[in-house]
């Protein structure tokens, strides 16, 4: 696993698995703001808010996804992202709070 | 002896057609199982995350959280039962309520009041011709249960058990489902939803640590936001355990029942044959007396 090179990132939304693979950063919404982890973030589990939040892989485009809520949780350069609902394709879900 | 054979013919033509039904239900039960079983394993990777969530914030700080904390005083318990909408799946419903029955029993035996709540048609009617109460219902869709539903259910569960009791909440709640242990295996059982014992076996790898995270929010309000969401997806994964032991129980009820249809139906064929060569058999001794006696005078 590298060290302080890259993210890796685990989407999973309640009845299905998103998206995973290696990223160079996450940028989020939590409740208190726009959050961008980048590797080497110090441990961190955040409320996500209903919008969008991008992830930049390490080889191919940008992926946004949408979600209507959850949480994110950081660890050792382990991102998990728990979405209620996502939709890879950055669409914002039907029913916004 | 004509009509004898006629009833046996009847007999073996219905059940062929019987036996087709049993054939149809039990390829698409079969068809089925595959999905159910890979939704239940695609339900798990959130499961797991939001399990390791609460049990590091449960751990790690020292919030005390209603969903969590102990009442000093159980005096009415909520239930919820698993059942499925349909039958001609043996003893899958019936099994399950009589598991609901004995928590029943002894929820009562220590002194607590009841509230079921009862998903699936099966359950429903179980309750309804026993004149028993039931506070809530969901039908439909028991073999590819919804998340929606699971939220649904989450959430009246969830604002029962924030009710006072004098208002008419309960203190715990409990979950009768059907775990589904192998294609042959399907076992009723009981858990504990409300207050959370955050322990999950399958989740605990030895020597994962939990890192000390940071909050944001404050603790307090991620531990608000994760608890719902562990009750609904472990409501959730119970739905979908007993939707592939549903189809597995159906699978093998309608294979049984094919079974047997195919023994039933040897026997009507040689019961006819008998009668048929009876009648022959008759008829010829009937002709050969009746020769004989026009010979003879």
């Amino acid at each position: 696993m590298a060290s302080n090179g890259e993210l890796e990132v685990e989407i999973v939304a309640a009845d299905h698995f998103v998206w995973s693979g290696a990223a160079r950063s996450v940028s989020a919404r939590t409740s208190n703001g726009d959050i961008g982890i980048l590797p080497g973030h110090t441990p961190i589990l955040a409320v996500l808010e209903a919008g969008e939040l991008a992830v930049v892989p390490v080889s191919g485009e940008r992926i946004v996804v949408g979600v209507d809520g959850g949480f994110f949780s950081v660890d050792s350069n382990r991102v998990v992202i728990v979405a209620d609902n996502a939709q890879v394709g950055g669409s914002v879900p039907s029913e916004a709070p | 002896m004509a009509a004898q054979i006629r009833v046996y013919r009847q007999k073996i033509a219905s059940t062929t057609s019987t036996r087709k039904i049993f054939k149809a239900m039990e390829l698409i039960a079969t068809s089925r199982i595959g999905k159910a079983r890979s939704r239940v394993s695609a339900a798990l990777p959130y499961a797991n995350a939001i399990t390791r969530a609460v049990s590091a914030v449960s751990s790690q700080t020292e919030v005390d959280h209603p969903l969590t904390t102990e009442r000093s005083e159980v005096r009415r318990a909520a239930v919820l039962v698993l059942t499925s909408d349909r039958g001609l799946a043996g003893s899958y419903s019936a099994s399950a309520l009589k598991q609901a029955e004995g928590l029943f029993e002894v929820l009562r035996a220590d002194g607590k009041e009841i509230q079921a709540y009862v998903v699936g048609r099966k359950g429903q009617q179980y309750f309804d011709f026993r004149r028993r109460d039931y506070e809530r219902v969901w039908t439909g869709g028991t073999d590819a249960p919804e998340f929606e539903t699971a939220r649904e259910i989450g959430e009246a569960l969830l604002s029962t058990f924030l009710t006072d009791f004098e208002e008419g909440g309960v203190d715990e709640i409990h979950v009768v489902y059907t775990k589904f242990r192998s294609m042959v295996v399907q076992e009723p059982a009981v858990m504990r939803l409300l207050p959370l014992e955050v322990v999950e076996e399958q989740v605990q790898q030895p020597g994962d640590l939990l890192p000390l995270y940071e909050y944001e929010p404050a603790p307090e309000e991620v531990l608000d936001a994760l608890l719902p969401r562990y009750i609904e997806s472990r409501i959730f994964a119970a739905m979908l355990q007993s939707a592939a032991s549903e189809l597995a129980a159906r699978q093998r009820a309608m294979k049984s029942a094919g079974d047997n249809a195919t023994e039933l139906i040897k026997q009507y064929t040689r019961l006819r044959n008998t009668a048929r060569q009876a009648e022959i058999t008759q008829e010829l001794s009937e002709i050969v007396a009746g020769a004989d006696a026009l010979s003879a005078s």
